[in-house]
């Protein structure tokens, strides 16, 4: 009778609508789907790595020489004077700067190299911890910028209101502005300092307001630093511009002013120093900076020593590489060090 | 424990169960918030986040802003929960929309539409054609008048054949009018609601005025089960036992265990160990914090720290610390973490190579979370039917009588010899085909041709059917009770009286049937050899067939015994009464009936031995020169390649044990002699197994050292034991043992087997198609499912389904079936990919722990906010997505050198001294980055925003240099990601700087312009890079690791590429088996035989004649291990 063997249990593609299912199912071949698209496969073959070594050696020396001329050019005279000024023990000098006394000092130093102008003015401190979290937190951008956003203090406490009035500038940064002020005479004759424009250009004009003036500043009972006139805006006390730009360091320079005119070598400069600004009582160290600048800003010897050094190590690696190679040579991919063909059988 | 229906009760039983709303929802609207945060914050990781940014709302101690947590923290939740509240959205749609499908129930008398949800237990429930069963029904009529119905089963297993339902022998021929209006005129006793779909064990009985007031039986026959489909009966009728989520479907519906990948539990340890190492941090720094500040801080006037602080004041440096510190574990990590793995998904559903062409089924990726895992497995578990194999049957050879049919090239069916002896009516063929044809469950349909076409659980009986009618002996009809048979065009009847059923503890079926032209009962049997024979009238010679079935099993057939007895009147009615007893016990009914069928079952004529063909044996006769090529379907290769890469094979089946070791031979599972070794356990009782299995382990300890495949063999009976009395010597073995044939398997042992190796700490994956190993799939750390014929129950269970494996094992060349185990590039498991996320966060840890250092250790963020929540989230998150696109090694040099495998498993890639690389590096880093910035950006360039900018631009120089070291193949996406991340951080922070507004205003233009900051910059790079190329060159060319060397091998070419001619995997593989195929001419081969018994420390093996069979006739064993819901395979 029927002798067919149908298939029975509705065998695979045997009808219509899994022909259709097949090709709708199927995925769609593209060169990311099927992870197939072209690769590079560098690797780390001996003259490859030997010329990247020699190639950075050649780049880095000429770098290095160049950066330790540029730091060498640079003329610069430093005169600590925090300790020269007070005479006595910690607390007596402790005493005296924070006593009413007349804080004026002289300072005489000596121009050893031929200073180009412009000549910047620095005052370095040291041992003092701008980027201490308490300190450089408080501080309120809002209202240093808008004149209506006076209130804005909460996150300048402890300096945040005196007498009940919010504080213009607020904040410890701005209450412990630096307070020593500098003349400076070469031959009896007065040298101008220019304080215009020593601070950015950006913070001037977006940072601080022009239309903000300081109020109820160092009125509290604790007087911090420097007092503000309160009829300049914010916008034109570069000195507080300046300080507000917080420093990472304990160790740093800030901008005082800039002589616009060359200093001969053994000029001698008469600095009269008013010695406000209390760095006894955390052992700080304060001192003028005249100097003059580069193309990679002031005398700073690192970048230099330290392209020579990273300069001559890869001399020397690609030395050492190209030796090693030379003298063991190892063929690259070698199947003989695959374990497994080593020891067939095991696991 | 019981619950008794009564018929068409609405009033009294709806307190007592659930009405038929079916709910899958997690969530309601209400608890969704709660429920679903308490979900998520159940992990480690989450708290830890959720701390972190409850920490950072206290300004006094924040480093940044709140934001830079609380945004990307809010919105990964968010993501997460909305998954959820979408997912549970469409449950609950699926749900309503079956609560409320309109169903016909009678209702006070009346036959009323109502919505499915108000069905109650007890209702009468109409059904029609080609409509879903709503809730577990007890059959009480249909409209055939034999009292069958039609059901599709597969949304509930997953099989797609038609399975016929019968109506309760009481419920024959009542009226239904009646039925419906009179209340409670019925009872079924029925067990409370379970999961087992293959069981229902209880009893009906009808109340006056229906006569039959009988005890009747029911069992799973009776049942129309919920999500089932009536098909090909006009109408159907039954009581609503189970409802709701009690229905079998509800009830077995649970969500399965999540897996975990071996991965997350990695990143919770290492998350750990940050976590130690920052309460470390978090300690020193706090207690140096707080006395520089007790010390130092007092005497700087201007930080003005008052006299006397607060009660916490103590705890507010080191609570600094912890959070600049958090930032070492990042938020960022989790969302990668998904992305990738949900990428790899994505790369395993679009891979061409694993679509299988045939059935048109992609690959699917169910289980996006374990992905990496893949790249770990150490044990593959595979069901040999359907999945080494098509589960193709095709009825091959048989043994009448002591006479052989088929020749070793053709099959039986063309044998001119037995056509004959059909044609001449030999009593004996006859016989056989009759029990060929009849002894099944084969439902028989016309097709609209007129063909009749064979619908079959059984692909066995399907293929003993099929040959049948080949023969001339055509089953042509059967109905409840008549079977109709076409015998050389005569047409003969039998009354079906009774079918004792294939379970596969018994391993054999009968039937009993009336011969309708001489009246004579006759059981007919068949099943295994070792069910069948022991059962023989004493003095039959069993000999010939004991020849014929070993013969068989050589060729890798699988063989059945069929016979044959005729039954007294009186014998046979006594019996019926004990099976019609068992048949309706409620308790252990299966066992019951067990026992009764033994009782009948004995003094058998044994009448033959069939032998189907399962479709891989036939690369057995590839040497025969008459089976084409394509059948070797390259599974041989793919399990040597396999094994080679360090993965343990184990076969489970439930086939014989000849079978099976053919098979495994056949596939290049087990090596032959002498390069291999198979060892066997077996035994009956206690000691036996106990002997066995401590020579094998003696045996295995002692060639572990040589190089020799040994691999051991254990029935389930011997399983059994071994799993019961010596877990621990088997769980030795199961180490010791690379590969393992385990044969004639239950379900739960295969579950059992994969559950010994998890719990060895082995990754284990199994494959399988079928509904027999769903248990094994999910019980697995990767269940891999096929959606082949035998449904799609194993598919839906798995993580990962497959269409075919064939296709995968066809382009070997591709190495398809390597990729499916290693989605991606093999040396670097996810875990690796976030090391570096790790480290790079480390690095601007350590950065700003090294700030504090010069900042009073008052806890100041070296980084700003804005710059700290970009790092976070975007450019770590990126050279992450590189390094997961990265391809160390191509498909082609795997496929070659599959060993490389083992070598990169996470536990050998992963060890401490990687990571202390690692670490190191980028501490290395940290420092150079630091001390080149404050040192070139020192005195009057220390300006806090710039020195910031400044290493953070290092870092991401560093960073961009070092993911390109480690990139092995740069394609389009790596060399976007990782200068596009570069020129991206420029083009942000430069954005950035023209706010004015914004903390870092003109800061990076000003830098820009500065020779010195190009200059530092490149400084930073040359001198961060510079030692780890020169380490990383030195180690690759001098103490290169197995993947440099391959590396080298493949990019420079050369000899070394060919180097699989010191292994030739295609041709040994050749060799191996050609002295093999050669051996079947001669039926024994001196290479085959040593292979099973006669190595010195192996048992001894023996199947002759004279050996007892006393295997299955032990009442204890029916007992003990009886496994209830599988069929047979």
């Amino acid at each position: 009778m029927s002798s067919n063997p149908a298939s029975s249990s509705g065998g695979p593609g045997s009808t219509d609508p899994s022909a259709v299912r097949r090709n709708s199912k199927r995925p769609k071949y593209s060169k990311f789907t099927q992870q197939e698209l072209p690769a590079c496969k560098p690797i780390l073959t001996p003259r490859w790595v030997i010329s990247a070594f020699m190639v950075v050696s050649i780049v880095f020396i000429p770098i290095g020489v160049a950066s330790l001329f540029a730091s060498r050019d640079v003329v610069e005279i430093v005169d600590r004077y925090d300790g020269e000024c007070i005479n006595g023990t910690k607390t007596e000098k402790i005493r005296h700067i924070q006593g009413p006394g007349n804080k004026a000092c002289t300072r005489t130093l000596t121009v050893t190299k031929h200073m180009k102008a412009p000549i910047y003015i620095y005052y370095q401190l040291d041992n003092f911890y701008q980027n201490h979290r308490r300190y450089v937190k408080s501080r309120s951008d809002q209202q240093l910028r808008h004149r209506g956003s006076a209130d804005a203090t909460s996150d300048c406490r402890p300096e945040d209101t005196a007498n009940g009035k919010p504080i213009v500038p607020c904040g410890l940064i701005a209450w412990s502005l630096f307070n020593d002020t500098y003349s400076f005479a070469v031959s009896n004759r007065n040298l101008t300092v220019n304080k215009k424009e020593i601070s950015w250009k950006s913070d001037r004009d977006h940072k601080f307001g022009k239309d903000v003036f300081p109020s109820n500043f160092q009125s509290g009972g604790l007087i911090g630093g420097a007092s503000l006139n309160e009829s300049i805006p914010l916008s034109e006390q570069e000195d507080l511009i300046v300080w507000m730009r917080t420093a990472a360091l304990p160790t740093f320079r800030k901008l005082y002013g800039r002589i616009e005119q060359d200093l001969q070598p053994n000029d001698v400069i008469n600095v009269v120093v008013m010695n406000n600004y209390n760095t006894y009582s955390f052992n700080g160290k304060k001192m003028l900076v005249l100097s003059t600048t580069s193309w990679l800003g002031g005398k700073n010897d690192f970048l230099g020593i330290a392209y020579l050094t990273v300069g001559g190590l890869c001399f020397f690696l690609a030395m050492l590489f190209t030796i090693i190679y030379l003298v063991k040579p190892r063929r690259l991919g070698d199947p003989s060090y695959l374990s497994w063909n080593r020891n067939p059988g095991g696991r | 424990m019981k619950r008794y229906v009564y018929f068409n009760d609405d009033e009294s039983i709806h307190e007592l169960f659930c009405d038929n709303r079916i709910s899958n929802r997690k969530y309601t609207v209400l608890n969704f918030l709660p429920k679903n945060l308490w979900e998520q914050f159940s992990r480690f990781m989450n708290q830890y986040f959720l701390l972190i940014a409850c920490l950072q709302l206290w300004p006094l101690i924040t480093p940044v802003n709140p934001a830079s947590t609380w945004g990307p923290l809010i919105f990964i939740f968010a993501v997460s929960a909305t998954k959820e509240a979408w997912d549970d959205y469409n449950r609950f749609l699926s749900d309503k929309n079956a609560n409320e499908k309109e169903v016909w129930v009678v209702r006070n008398g009346i036959r009323k539409h109502i919505q499915a949800q108000d069905i109650h237990v007890g209702n009468l429930v109409w059904l029609r054609e080609n409509d879903e069963v709503p809730c577990d029904l007890v059959l009480l009529g249909s409209s055939d008048p034999q009292g069958i119905c039609y059901v599709e089963t597969s949304a509930l297993d997953g099989e797609t054949d038609l399975k016929t339902r019968v109506i309760p022998s009481a419920c024959m021929g009542i009226d239904f009018e009646l039925l419906q209006k009179i209340k409670a005129c019925g009872v079924i006793e029925c067990p409370n609601p379970d999961k087992d779909i293959m069981r229902f064990d209880a009893n009906l009985r009808l109340f006056p005025p229906f006569i039959d007031n009988d005890l009747c039986p029911l069992t799973i026959k009776n049942t129309l089960l919920q999500s089932c489909y009536l098909k090909n009966t006009e109408w159907a009728c039954g009581v609503a036992v189970y409802t709701g989520n009690e229905t079998k479907l509800g009830m077995s519906r649970g969500i399965p265990e999540p897996k975990l990948t071996a991965v997350d539990a990695m990143i919770d340890k290492l998350t750990g160990a940050i976590f130690v190492f920052q309460i470390v941090v978090v300690t020193v720094l706090g207690v140096a914090g707080n006395f520089w500040k007790d010390t130092e801080a007092r005497k700087q006037w201007y930080v003005l720290y008052p006299e006397e602080g607060p009660w916490y004041e103590l705890l507010i440096i080191p609570l600094r610390f912890e959070l600049l510190c958090s930032i070492m574990i990042p938020i960022s990590i989790k969302v990668s973490l998904d992305l990738v793995k949900s990428l790899y998904a994505k790369f395993i559903d679009w891979d061409l190579e694993m679509f299988d062409k045939e059935t048109g089924v992609p690959s699917h990726a169910a289980n996006t979370a374990i992905s990496e895992d893949l790249g770990q497995v150490e044990y593959i578990l595979t069901d040999k039917t359907g999945t080494l194999t098509e589960n193709k049957m095709v009825f091959k050879k048989c043994c009448i009588g002591g006479n052989f049919y088929g020749s070793e090239s053709g099959d039986a069916l063309k044998d001119a010899a037995l056509l004959d002896a059909i044609t001449c009516g030999s009593s004996d063929v006859i016989r056989f085909l009759t029990v060929m044809a009849i002894c099944n469950t084969v439902i028989p349909t016309k097709s609209k041709s007129g063909d009749v076409v064979y619908k079959s659980q059984s692909q066995d009986e399907e293929a003993l059917v099929q040959a049948a009618a080949c023969l001339h002996m055509v089953l042509v009809n059967k109905t409840a009770n008549t079977l109709e048979v076409n015998c050389n065009g005569s047409l003969r009847q039998y009354e079906l009286l009774d079918v004792l059923e294939f379970t596969s503890d018994r391993k054999r079926m009968s039937v009993v049937v009336r011969d309708y032209q001489n009246g004579k009962i006759i059981l007919l049997s068949k099943g295994a050899d070792e069910a069948i024979f022991p059962c023989s009238y004493t003095g039959q010679q069993i000999r010939t067939f004991n020849e014929a079935v070993e013969h068989y099993a050589q060729l890798g057939l699988r063989t059945l015994c069929l016979a044959w007895r005729e039954l007294k009147e009186d014998e046979y009615r006594e019996w019926s009464l004990m099976f019609k007893e068992a048949n309706s016990t409620l308790v252990d009914r299966e066992w019951r009936i067990a026992e009764v069928c033994q009782i009948i079952e004995h003094d058998l004529e044994i009448l033959g031995v069939s032998a189907i063909e399962d479709h891989l044996q036939a690369s057995i006769f590839i040497n025969f020169g008459c089976v084409d090529c394509n059948l070797m379907n390259g599974v041989p290769e793919t399990i040597e390649s396999l094994r080679r890469a360090g993965i343990n094979f184990w076969m489970l089946t439930g086939d014989k044990q000849r079978t099976a070791i053919e098979i495994a031979l056949s596939c290049n599972f087990v090596s032959p002699e002498p390069k291999g070794q198979l060892l066997s356990i077996d035994g009956k009782t206690v000691d036996e197994v106990q002997r066995s299995l401590e020579r094998v382990l003696l045996t295995m300890r002692i060639t572990t050292a040589e190089p020799k495949d040994v691999a051991f063999v254990i029935d389930g009976w011997a399983l059994e034991i071994a799993l019961q009395h010596y877990k621990k010597a088997f769980s030795e073995l199961a180490i010791l043992s690379r590969t393992a044939i385990c044969c004639r398997v239950t379900p739960s042992q295969k579950a059992q087997l994969v559950q010994l190796l998890k719990s060895c700490d082995y990754r284990t994956l199994a494959i399988g198609d079928g509904g027999n190993d769903v248990r094994m799939i999910q019980q697995a750390d990767i269940g891999v499912g096929i959606s082949g014929r035998e449904g799609l129950q194993a598919a839906r269970a798995a993580d990962y389904s497959i269409g075919s494996i064939i296709p995968f094992f066809e382009e070997i060349d591709s190495c398809a079936w390597t990729i499916f185990l290693q989605p991606h590039s093999i040396s670097i498991p996810i875990l690796l990919l976030q090391v570096p996320n790790y480290m790079l966060h480390t690095n601007i840890v350590c950065q700003s722990i090294a700030f504090s250092f010069v900042s009073g250790i008052s806890g100041t963020s070296l980084f700003n906010s804005v710059s700290l929540m970009a790092y976070n989230v975007f450019y770590t998150s990126i050279p992450v997505l590189v390094s997961a696109l990265d391809k160390d090694l191509s498909e082609r040099t795997v496929m070659q050198h599959p060993q490389i495998l083992f070598y990169c498993q996470a536990g050998r890639v992963l060890n401490p001294s990687t990571f202390a690389g690692w670490f190191g590096r980028s501490l290395f880093h940290a420092i150079v980055v630091f001390i080149i910035s404050i040192n070139a950006y020192s005195i009057e360039k220390s300006e806090m925003e710039q020195v910031s900018m400044v290493a953070l631009s290092g870092c991401i120089w560093l960073q961009a240099f070092v993911v390109a070291l480690e990139t092995n193949s740069f394609t389009v996406l790596q060399h976007l990601a990782i200068w596009g991340n570069l020129l991206a951080f420029y083009i942000i922070n430069l954005i950035v700087s023209a706010i004015p507004s914004s903390g870092m205003y003109t800061i990076m233009f000003r830098l820009c312009k500065q020779p010195s900051y190009w200059i530092t910059i490149f400084l930073i790079v040359v001198a961060g890079m510079g030692p780890i190329l020169a380490l990383k060159y030195f180690r690759f060319t001098y103490r290169p690791s197995k993947i440099n060397l391959l590396q080298q091998a493949e990019r420079l070419g050369g000899p070394f590429l060919s180097l699989g001619n010191i292994e030739p995997p295609l041709k040994s593989i050749e060799k191996e088996v050609a002295p093999l195929s050669i051996s079947h001419t001669k039926g024994r081969s001196p290479v085959f035989e040593p292979l099973l018994s006669d190595s010195p420390n192996s048992t001894r093996r023996s199947f002759g004649p004279g050996t007892p069979f006393d295997f299955f006739q032990s009442q204890g064993r029916l007992s003990s291990n009886y496994s209830r819901n599988c069929k047979n395979n």
